[in-house]
């Protein structure tokens, strides 16, 4: 039994699906818990739907989405609309520490397996719902994806950051992947713990509430503070110098932000002749002639690739690192040395590359104990063994659309 | 309401900045004492921001960023560059269950407050350390921030107009994320300490957890070589998938069809029930293939709207919608309102201000916010009644520059 992680005591079950719940119970799982994932008979998360696959050919054991968000899980298939998938379901809360979900509130209820009853099953549960508005208020039943997340959390409206000259033709944007489903995930797991601290004294759980729209908010934190301290609104226009740069071969990320900066920004440019102009001789003179200094900036990026600017800048203290396509990162040395891509073996997918440990924990570290469950590959273990059915009944099970 | 948490749980925060102040204001606001180590030899420079100073006046307690982010945590003054300031800060870390820290690789070492030296003067410590692209490694000493590493891992390349140059993405991604990760770490290691008396160190890669949330664009170039680029608010597979002008300067609603029930309920708000049987768009694919052709005919009808009547008609039919918002907007949106993440604080130098709290809502838990500390405001309390100097002490520590 595994013993030497930082979370390896804890016992959560998981009825969630894409990737706001799925990641929540991943970085726990990471760490040791133990989470019993439930999936729908026949279908299965709706993740295993998703690109991408080897070779472009979809199959339900090979989504990479789905391997990645549901490492170290176990897997099980449970129909929570049969009466007798209810029973099974609430034996298991009744074994539970945690419970992660991120169904729509109105169908928690409908099947009264929202927070009310199941603390009645089991007063230490804690439950962790992750959905899109929240338990409450007047979006509560709306519908939402990643992008309408991303924007309605207000970060859409700022990116790309520092960067757009023609507000009315370069929309708002959404990030790449599933960047708030994703965040949301992690702030339900940060508060998971909160929780398992406050049971610690109060021997209680409790029910977690999560917004996907209050975490992507919260990316903007600064935005609220400066509406109430100077009445700004951030949004993604070009201010002063742009932080992504063009370069020669590719793009570099460069944020010689203020005085700090400029004696090694000049330094790293050979200090130029243009530099010594009025124009550029304080931090408001210079704020003014920012386009002049953009047009110099580019003059010298565009004669050398990011890698040569990169050791420049570092050489002078200037924060700043390449454009990476995923190509760049692979090849990157840093990404090695620090052995962040694991391989996981999955018996029907293969082998591949995963990204690997997000923090490097010294004594109780983070590891792959297991791949991507197979839909309903642990049945056996949790309803017989667990649960006490005899194998025999699993076929019934199975034929009466239990599992 | 039961006990706070983290209570009993001290933190030396030598965080700075953005990802360890946030991480640690979670830690704060759920029962822990953080004790910020700040010195005007090397200040925050989240309280001398310009751009947030409180009614456009300076001042090291004025900033509405720093202040906004440091709530529920003290503030004490020591000059790591003066050995004694060294020795002190020692002295508290003797106290304290955790060290936070984002300072570039080497520093914490040059001090000899690197996690070796402080577990041999607390065994069971946990410290976390933050840094771009990690502790280790030949880009260890890297100089980087936010938006600079999301670039590094391939975040800004994958970001963007489909004819436009990379993209960084809104709120200084990912720094406010990284500190709700590191919260996470922390209380992890925490949670095993409580179990095997074991403390730990935490070594925590800002690009690293970047590609964690990265799954799609590193296993399709795993998978198939494939580099996966930008395409705006484009979607690989819906559509229509997009953001649309509205009614109004620079406001847009975010639209996204995901399953045949949704497109023909679109279509039929718009009142277009003939694109259903367009052959460019009868099928997802064939809509996929013709999706800027529909983007600009769907745009012609939300011109006629504001955001927030296209969100309301489309919501009603059963299609996700909902504007982008700015931050006034969602300030003042009723459901952003209801859901109360953003408080008021009032701070002994600006006054009553608005901030952002923490996300979550617990049933079980109620945050306690005050305000961020005034810069040194809890010396006395730091060095009288923790760490027992005399007054006299005090003052000649002021003297000599080491509580600066």
């Amino acid at each position: 039994m595994n013993d030497k992680q930082a979370l390896s005591d804890l016992k959560i079950l998981e009825y969630s699906h894409l990737a706001s719940g799925p990641f929540c119970a991943k970085v726990m799982a990471d760490l040791g818990a133990e989470v019993v994932k439930i999936e729908e008979p026949g279908k299965g998360d709706e993740a295993r739907n998703h690109g991408p696959f080897p070779e472009d050919r979809p199959h339900p054991e090979k989504s990479a989405l789905f391997l990645h968000l549901n490492t170290n899980k176990l897997g099980i298939t449970l129909n929570l609309r049969h009466p007798l998938g209810k029973k099974l379901f609430l034996q298991l809360v009744e074994q539970a520490d945690i419970f992660i979900e991120n169904n729509p509130p109105k169908l928690m209820q409908e099947l009264e397996f929202d927070y009310e009853h199941l603390m009645k099953i089991n007063p230490r549960l804690i439950m962790t719902s992750i959905t899109s508005f929240g338990q409450t208020g007047p979006y509560r039943d709306y519908k939402t994806t990643e992008l309408i997340s991303f924007h309605m959390g207000g970060v859409g409206y700022e990116t790309p950051i520092n960067q757009v000259t023609d507000p009315e033709r370069e929309p708002p944007l959404k990030a790449a992947g599933h960047q708030a489903n994703l965040l949301a995930g992690w702030t339900g797991a940060t508060a998971t713990m909160a929780a398992v601290f406050a049971r610690q004294t109060t021997g209680r759980g409790q029910h977690i509430d999560i917004s996907e729209q209050d975490a992507v908010a919260n990316m903007i934190r600064p935005n609220f503070s400066r509406y109430s301290y100077a009445h700004e609104i951030a949004n993604r226009e070009k201010r002063g110098l742009p932080w992504i740069l063009p370069c020669k071969g590719g793009h570099i990320s460069f944020s010689p932000q203020g005085d700090r900066f400029w004696r090694g920004l000049m330094e790293m440019l050979g200090n130029p002749e243009w530099a010594r102009n009025e124009k550029f001789k304080d931090f408001t003179t210079r704020r003014e002639h920012v386009d002049e200094m953009e047009g110099h900036i580019i003059e010298w990026t565009m004669q050398r690739t990011k890698e040569e600017i990169f050791e420049k800048a570092q050489a002078h203290h200037i924060p700043c690192f390449p454009v990476n396509s995923m190509s760049e990162v692979f090849r990157a040395e840093q990404f090695k040395a620090r052995e962040f891509f694991v391989e996981i073996d999955h018996p029907v997918a293969g082998k591949f590359q995963f990204p690997g440990a997000p923090y490097k924990l010294s004594t109780s570290p983070w590891q792959i104990r297991r791949p991507a469950p197979l839909l309903g590959e642990h049945n056996e273990e949790i309803f017989c063994k667990r649960l006490g059915y005899k194998r025999e009944e699993l076929v019934k099970l199975r034929m009466n659309g239990v599992i | 309401m039961s006990p706070l948490p983290l209570e009993g749980i001290r933190v030396t925060d030598f965080g700075w900045i953005l990802a360890v102040p946030h991480c640690t204001a979670w830690l704060g606001a759920l029962g822990a004492e953080v004790i910020r180590v700040e010195s005007m030899a090397r200040p925050d420079l989240g309280r001398l921001y310009p751009g947030s100073a409180a009614d456009g006046i300076p001042g090291i307690n004025r900033s509405g960023g720093f202040n906004g982010l440091n709530y529920s945590k003290k503030s004490c003054n020591l000059n790591l560059s003066q050995p004694k300031g060294v020795e002190l800060a020692r002295e508290l870390i003797k106290l304290s269950d955790i060290v936070t820290e984002n300072f570039t690789s080497g520093v914490m070492g040059r001090f000899g407050l690197d996690y070796l030296s402080l577990k041999k003067i607390n065994p069971d410590i946990i410290m976390l350390s933050g840094t771009p692209l990690g502790k280790t490694g030949p880009l260890k000493d890297s100089v980087g921030w936010g938006p600079n590493t999301q670039s590094y891992v391939g975040m800004t390349y994958m970001t963007g107009y489909p004819d436009g140059s990379p993209g960084g993405l809104g709120g200084t991604w990912p720094d406010y994320m990284v500190g709700v990760a590191m919260a996470f770490a922390v209380m992890s290691a925490l949670h095993y300490r409580n179990r095997t008396g074991e403390g730990q160190h935490i070594d925590l890669a800002m690009g690293e957890l970047v590609m964690t949330m990265l799954p799609e664009g590193v296993m399709d170039y795993v998978m198939n070589g494939r580099e996966r680029y930008r395409m705006g608010n484009h979607d690989e597979v819906m559509a229509p998938h997009n953001c649309y002008r509205c009614q109004g300067e620079d406001k847009w609603v975010a639209i996204a069809v995901t399953n045949e029930e949704e497109w023909q309920a679109l279509c039929q708000v718009i009142d277009k029930p003939e694109w259903r049987r367009d052959e460019r768009f009868s099928d997802p694919l064939s809509r996929w293939k013709h999706q800027d052709e529909l983007d600009r005919l769907i745009e012609i009808w939300t011109k006629e709207h504001t955001h927030y009547e296209v969100m309301e008609m489309l919501q009603k039919a059963g299609v996700p919608a909902g504007p982008s918002f700015d931050t006034g907007e969602l300030i003042d949106d009723p459901h952003f309102q209801s859901r109360r993440l953003c408080l008021e604080m009032d701070h002994p130098e600006v006054g009553p201000r608005m901030a952002a709290g923490l996300p979550p809502k617990w049933s079980g838990i109620e945050p306690h916010y005050s305000h961020a500390p005034l810069f040194g405001e809890h010396n006395s309390y730091v060095f009288h009644d923790l760490l027992g100097l005399s007054e006299e002490e005090i003052v000649q520590l002021v003297e000599e520059k080491v509580i600066y």
